[in-house]
């Protein structure tokens, strides 16, 4: 717990000065806006209890289409990973096209995709995965790349074949890479959840912003937003957990030299 | 998947290194390894010039030379692992990298344990990579942790264990592999002395009660003397065969007592010599 205690002590002190400067208008008047487009902490956590049941349904919507985009995005980045790992010629071929694919602005994506895939989960989905895709790929590949050359030519002296030097050698030293990818691509799929939700959907947390925002409902959008960075929070310290019981060595130093 | 009993292995004939020192003529026997005009190059630059070498069936065969001289690179190509510019090597009558790379273990000069292993399945690793089953590979592993005085460290992880027992595990997995002929490549240099010291020791009664052919890198001509029955000194790189030193003491003798002794020192003085003309 005393880990912890630095940080708290800061949210805190920034809640109370928040909710210091919110009730006594100072931000509203500097602001030069209406006193009730400045909703203090207190407000919010009471649009947290009034919209609890608004909050959670939606809430479950995003949830839903983030666990859903992160899961395409492992498959699919470790997949790749493995693939450019065990092909030269194609991670030559393909590296570039996968850089290229993160300097995509998905703020544009998203509409277009909207468009082809429909109001539903599918393009949530997509732009999740496109987003999460990349820390994961690139990552689990330095992963595997990271291997001690000599560590594989002991191996290899050691009756090992492709297939084992791969699940025996590279597949976990790589691990500990994938869930630093992971841990950054589940932070910010959330995040695309929202891009993904506002270029069109009927629900989820970034449907609510945008409907509560545009009713001048600030108290809700910020209710919304919290809501949403808990989810973010809970999905990276459930990964960090599951980080430390599977990939406890962490980034070995067989791959360093 | 290929086991050593499946290889073709000329039966490793024991010899009594402690009466004659290695000194009785090499070219009687079969050859464990046997070297011929070997020549290597990476690109422009030269590595090992022209190397000619002959270990008798389990000969301990000592290889000192000046740092970056291509004594790794000479067991990469002795394993298979890597293909000669020129020359031929044989590795138990034959010279097929693939028949090589299955008679040879290696035992780089790191230790390379595997951090999420115990020590007893980093142990048994060539086992399991075998196709061995987890329990199969332990049961074959136990014994040795017996034999070399590692029992009770079985289920430690390397990160527990200091840099003697990393390296005494290291050694075990390299036995374990069961390959006719062990490559140990500068084994204690990552060592402090005191250690190097013990591990030497322990080192050589491990090989005294071991039939297999082996060679030894080793910038240290004393550790080689002292674990060898016969010493080759290399050149400076590009890499040729300067000397050969025989080793006159029993290596299983306390090393303290072997490496003080007269006829050692000799031995030493001859090896030395051969390594500072050649880098002149």
């Amino acid at each position: 717990m005393r880990r912890w205690l630095p940080s708290v002590v800061i949210v805190l002190m920034l809640l109370g000065l928040w909710q210091l400067a919110a009730s006594s208008d100072v931000i509203a008047n500097a602001l030069r806006i209406e006193p009730f487009l400045v909703p203090a902490p207190s407000d919010i956590a009471r649009s947290l209890w009034t919209d609890r049941s608004l909050l959670v349904d939606n809430g479950w919507v995003t949830l839903q289409e983030v666990l859903a985009g992160f899961a395409v995005s492992i498959v699919a980045g470790v997949g790749f990973a493995l693939v450019l790992h065990l092909s030269p010629t194609l991670r030559r071929a393909f590296y570039p096209l996968l850089v290229a694919s993160q300097t995509v602005p998905i703020v544009v994506v998203a509409p277009i995709l909207v468009v082809w895939l429909g109001f539903g989960i599918g393009p949530k989905l997509a732009i999740i995965a496109l987003i999460c895709f990349f820390p994961i790929t690139v990552n689990t590949l330095d992963g595997l790349r990271s291997v001690d050359p000599d560590l594989v030519k002991m191996m290899r002296t050691l009756d090992a074949g492709r297939w084992r030097t791969l699940s025996g050698v590279e597949a976990p030293t790589a691990l500990p890479y994938f869930f630093s990818g992971a841990k950054i691509a589940v932070a910010v799929a959330v995040i695309g959840a929202v891009f993904g939700e506002w270029a069109g959907s009927s629900s989820g947390l970034g449907h609510l912003i945008q409907q509560a925002s545009a009713q001048l409902e600030t108290a809700r959008t910020f209710a919304a937003v919290v809501v949403l960075s808990v989810l973010a929070i809970a999905l990276f310290g459930l990964l960090a957990a599951l980080e430390r019981r599977v990939a406890w060595w962490g980034h070995t130093e067989t791959g360093v030299r | 998947m290929r086991t050593t009993s499946e290889a073709p292995v000329a039966e490793p004939q024991p010899i009594k290194r402690t009466l004659d020192g290695g000194a009785r003529d090499a070219a009687s026997d079969p050859a464990a390894i046997r070297i011929r005009g070997l020549e290597h190059s990476f690109g422009d630059l030269e590595v090992i010039a022209s190397m000619d070498l002959c270990l008798r069936p389990g000969e301990v065969r000592g290889i000192v030379g000046p740092s970056g001289c291509g004594k790794s690179t000479l067991l990469e190509l002795v394993s298979g692992l890597r293909g000669p510019s020129a020359g031929e090597i044989e590795v138990n009558g034959s010279s097929h990298p693939r028949r090589r790379l299955a008679s040879c273990a290696y035992m780089p000069q790191r230790d390379l344990l595997l951090p999420w292993l115990s020590a007893i399945d980093n142990a048994a690793i060539a086992l399991r990579n075998r196709g061995a089953s987890r329990r199969k590979a332990r049961r074959a592993a136990h014994p040795l942790f017996e034999r070399f005085g590692l029992a009770g460290f079985e289920g430690t992880r390397p990160a527990e264990l200091s840099g003697g027992m990393r390296q005494r595990i290291a050694f075990l997995r390299t036995l374990l592999a069961g390959k006719p002929v062990l490559l140990l490549d500068e084994p204690f240099a990552s060592l402090d002395a005191i250690t190097r010291a013990e591990m030497q020791e322990w080192l050589a009664e491990a090989l005294a009660g071991e039939s297999r052919s082996v060679i030894l890198v080793s910038h240290d001509v004393e550790e080689a003397l002292y674990l060898s029955d016969r010493v080759t000194v290399l050149s400076p790189r590009p890499a040729r065969a300067v000397g050969e030193v025989a080793a006159p003491a029993p290596r299983s003798r306390p090393r303290l007592e072997a490496v003080t002794d007269p006829a050692f020192t000799a031995a030493r003085e001859r090896a030395l010599g051969a390594l500072t003309e050649a880098t002149r």
